[in-house]
């Protein structure tokens, strides 16, 4: 049981956490619990079908199906979320001004809400496909259905209530700050995804490592511990990166922040273009 | 940017040409046979995770930086290396309890 509970409360926090940072950001959008709802139900049902075709998946590629499988559903989950943080950066301002002087909702209006439905239901995709083998290949290996169940519900249980921690944390961030907040945390997420990204197709074979390892932190901080999971969840973080992963990370961040400052001031030209020197 | 693009490509087909030494695990009752694997260090080598179970497991290592799904009866492979001497240990994520092994690597 207690295996059962550690095993889904690591998946659900990421998920969880994930979700947390993407209610935060869409905060004060009317209808969006029906956007995340609706990111949650699709990867679920993407959790079970990536669960179910495993097997193919992981022949495909010469074998590398799985790496492929998963690079390519961070690397979407990269492209959603940075969409979303140069959109923002254009109309964050307004909003919550808005938010400030009305106090109300706004209309989704143009706001890519689609993308963060993408992201929430890549995230449950991603980690929920696990617990699904896991939790069959427990059943099928004779273990009881309550002790499953009980296990689950409460590593489940544990990780939401953890990704609820989060939020509520995140709405005590001063609303002039609120959405510089949000997209920071994004930013960084998007940065962590790509990473990972890195390292699966280092797995496949497909990217070479450049540094194997750049540096080795595990003497302060695992990557299983807790505090090591989070952060790895929330920024990336891992104890033994390769320098393909590092690469990964800055040129996500680079990307994000040369794409929010070029697109939040469309009128000012000169400071608009500097950036590009950097590119 | 063109002389980085370049490096990786020979990198990629350096790796992609190399031959590799292939090794097998086999998962058999959610343990690994064998739990302590020797190989090389400074070469890269291949590793055929078997799983004799007729359940599904994740080979994973935080050292190695690798987690791959191996579906019951299934097969995977994994690439590891070039390792520096030392030990690496590996686990099977959905029985923690049992699968442990480690590699090492002289």
């Amino acid at each position: 049981m207690l295996a059962t509970l550690l095993l889904v409360f690591r998946e659900v926090l990421e998920a969880a956490l994930i979700v947390s940072i993407v209610a935060a950001a869409t905060r004060g959008v009317s209808g969006r619990g029906a956007w995340i709802g609706g990111g949650l139900a699709l990867g679920v049902v993407g959790a079970v079908l990536v669960a179910v075709f495993a097997g193919g998946i992981a022949d495909a590629m010469s074998g590398m199906g799985q790496e492929w499988f998963n690079a390519i559903v961070l690397l979407a989950a990269v492209v959603m979320i940075g969409w979303h943080v140069v959109w923002m950066s254009r109309h964050g301002r307004e909003l919550s001004l808005h938010m400030k002087s009305v106090g109300s909702a706004v209309s989704a209006g143009s706001r890519p809400m689609t993308a963060l439905l993408v992201v929430v239901a890549l995230a449950v995709l991603r980690e929920g496909s696990e617990i699904v083998l896991f939790g069959y290949g427990l059943l099928a290996g004779g273990s009881s259905v309550a002790s499953l169940a009980f296990g689950g519900l409460l590593g489940l249980a544990i990780g939401v209530a953890l990704g609820f921690a989060l939020y509520f944390g995140l709405l005590k961030i001063p609303m002039r700050h609120f959405f510089s907040a949000t997209n920071g945390l994004l930013v960084l997420l998007a940065a962590g995804l790509a990473s990972t990204a890195a390292g699966k197709l280092v797995q496949a074979d497909a990217l070479p490592t450049l540094v194997d390892t750049l540096w080795d932190s595990s003497w302060l901080l695992t990557d299983d511990s807790l505090t090591g999971h989070t952060l790895h969840i929330l920024v990336g973080y891992t104890a033994q990166p390769s320098g393909i992963q590092m690469l990964f990370y800055a040129v996500t961040v680079a990307v994000l922040l040369v794409g929010t400052r070029f697109f939040s001031h469309p009128v000012s030209k000169p400071a608009a273009s500097s950036p590009q020197a950097l590119a | 940017m063109r002389f980085f693009l370049l490096l990786i490509l020979s990198a990629f087909s350096m790796s992609a040409a190399a031959e590799v030494k292939e090794y097998t695990l086999t998962l058999r009752n959610h343990k690994f046979v064998p739990a302590t694997l020797t190989i090389p260090a400074n070469t890269k080598v291949k590793l055929l995770v078997v799983n004799e179970d007729a359940t599904p497991e994740e080979f994973e290592s935080h050292e190695l930086n690798r987690e791959k799904i191996v579906t019951g009866k299934g097969r995977i492979t994994v690439y590891v290396g070039p390792l520096k001497p030392g030990k690496y240990p590996f686990f099977g994520e959905f029985h923690m309890d049992t699968a442990q092994g480690v590699l090492i690597a002289k």
